[in-house]
């Protein structure tokens, strides 16, 4: 069903992880990613698999979580791994077949990295309400401001959307059931057959969607929303001791990626 | 007869994940067939989750329901009628309306029967008489009604099915006075007319009352009473623990009771009421 989708999904929770400011968080991402990409050999690779754990562990999301958020990225996975096992130049590990000790090491060690790469974003998401990594993005994107970037506003959109997802998702759910205890059949049939299928659950939720934009609009303007200007929040986004700590974890771990990158491990 | 026999129902929500949730535990229950029964409880007593294992929506966790005496997940087949022999008709249901005209739309269901054209004609009229909605508005766009000619449109969409039993979900829930009378008042006739078996939830315990021949209150995911109005009514105690109340003039008649004035058990509409007080009054003077 449509609310088993993990991807991007927020576990709530009260471990480190959760409690550090969003707008650390974002960075730590960042660097994480910068650091994963100057990987290039077993040890630099082993290290940010460490981190990874490291990580997991402090934000207690389990393996199998993170695991079923990655199922529906096999294909890209099993693809990369088989055209550089079978298109890397090296010896040959059985003579005659194109598969090379090279192209093994350079498939295991590209589908490290793409898993770590969405493991690491997938741990954003799943310690961070979606509300405070729009405050997060917000804030740090603060000094667009200055050229007339509508910063606000696209926070403000952006937490809307996601606030509605759950929403609509639901919506989904409900008109997919009732359209079905009138028969409707939605898995059966050609592409066409298929596409036809939609319309009952499409109108109706295009219907309802409109319906709630107006409603938001109105509940908005009638509690005197004005965009952001002079606008105050209740929740200040604020440093801790522990956000400094991170950040200085974040760019240790990025100052030894570049060290063992410079010797080529 | 019965006509819907479960046996053991439980259903667990996002099974293995930190949101799992136990929606119904262990929930066995008869409906015999020709019967209107009441399925009252408090928001989120399970009772929605409930209805639409009836009709093969929600595959158990575990348990089993039998229609007419057969699993309905005996063969694909069977569980594919299953919907079409269990009405469902869903919370605000006008929001599933989509066809262009209301003829349409209460079309939609016969049609997924495949059924042929005369007969799905026959069976639109026949709904849309059932639920009083004129032929003036079969062409009409069902985004141009009001509130409660769509409600009473997407009934019809599901009584043109011919189901066997018919589960409503709160059909009253939203309208202004005169349009729930009206809606409960169609289910009534069409209960009498086709004879077939009708399951009402609501948690509003005045309108279930009048109505039903049975009762089943839902409390936390199991039930809690079952039983006729008059039987689950005598215990107003437990009712209000779970959050619900009896109807208003079976407290009248309590509170009555208190005060010396014995109106016999069987009240819990307005009209009974009102007649047991007359017979009262003209009863031996005190």
């Amino acid at each position: 069903m449509l609310r088993d989708i993990t991807l991007g999904q927020y576990f709530p929770g009260d471990t480190v992880a959760h409690r550090l400011d969003p707008r650390t968080k974002l960075a730590l991402v960042v660097l994480y990613i910068v650091g994963l990409f100057m990987a290039k050999n077993w040890i630099s690779y082993g290290l940010v698999f460490l981190v990874t754990i490291a990580c997991m562990a402090v934000s207690h999301i389990k393996p199998k979580t993170l695991m079923k958020g990655l199922k529906p990225l096999i294909i890209i996975i099993v693809l990369t791994a088989v055209l550089n096992l079978f298109y890397t130049p090296g010896t040959q590990i059985i003579e005659g077949v194109p598969m090379t000790w090279e192209g093994l090491k350079k498939a295991f060690l590209l589908v490290m990295r793409i898993l770590m790469l969405i493991s690491g974003t997938f741990l954003l998401t799943y310690t961070t309400s979606p509300i405070a990594l729009t405050d997060g993005l917000e804030k740090a994107m603060n000094p667009l401001k200055k050229l007339r970037f509508p910063v606000h506003e696209m926070s403000m959109m952006m937490s809307m959307a996601l606030r509605f997802i759950p929403t609509l998702t639901e919506e989904t759910d409900k008109i997919m059931s009732a359209q079905k205890a009138r028969g409707a059949d939605f898995e059966t049939g050609n592409l066409l057959q298929r596409a036809k299928a939609l319309i009952p659950i499409l109108v109706p939720l295009f219907v309802s969607a409109f319906r709630r934009a107006d409603e938001l609009a109105i509940a908005m303007e009638s509690r005197c929303y004005h965009g952001g200007e002079g606008r105050t929040r209740m929740k200040q986004l604020k440093y801790a001791a522990r956000d400094a700590v991170a950040y200085l974890l974040g760019i240790l771990f990025v100052a030894a990626m570049v060290v063992l990158r410079h010797y080529g491990l | 007869m019965s006509i819907i026999k479960v046996e053991d129902l439980s259903h667990v929500y996002s099974e293995g994940t930190p949101f799992e949730k136990t929606a119904i535990h262990n929930i066995s229950l008869t409906i015999p067939e020709g019967e209107m029964v009441g399925i009252i409880g408090h928001t989120g007593s399970g009772k929605s989750t409930f209805i639409q294992h009836l009709n093969g929506l929600l595959k158990p966790t575990s348990g089993t329901i039998t229609l007419d005496g057969r699993d309905i997940y005996e063969s694909k087949q069977f569980t594919h009628d299953v919907r079409f022999r269990v009405g469902l008709v869903f919370q605000y249901p006008e929001y599933q309306l989509f066809e262009e005209t209301v003829y349409k739309d209460i079309a939609f269901g016969p049609s997924n029967m495949k059924l042929s054209e005369e007969e799905i004609d026959e069976r639109v009229r026949e709904a849309a008489a059932f639920v009083r909605v004129e032929e003036e508005l079969f062409e009409k766009s069902p985004l141009e009604l009001s509130g409660g000619q769509k409600r009473r449109v997407a009934i019809a969409g599901v009584i043109a099915m011919r189901p066997s039993v018919l589960i409503l979900d709160e059909p009253t829930a939203g309208l202004d006075p005169g349009g729930c009378q009206q809606i409960l008042q169609n289910i009534c006739e069409y209960r009498e007319k086709s004879g077939s078996t009708v399951i009402l939830v609501s948690h509003s315990m005045d309108d279930v009352a009048r109505i039903a021949d049975r009762l089943v209150v839902f409390s936390k995911g199991s039930i809690l009473m079952e039983g006729t109005p008059e039987e689950v009514f005598s215990h107003p105690d437990e009712l209000t623990e779970v959050g619900l109340s009896v109807p208003e003039p079976t407290s009248i008649a309590m509170a009555l009771r208190e005060k010396g004035v014995d109106l016999g058990s069987a009240i819990y509409t307005t009209d009974q009421l009102v007649s047991a007080i007359t017979r009262w009054k003209g009863g031996p003077v005190c």
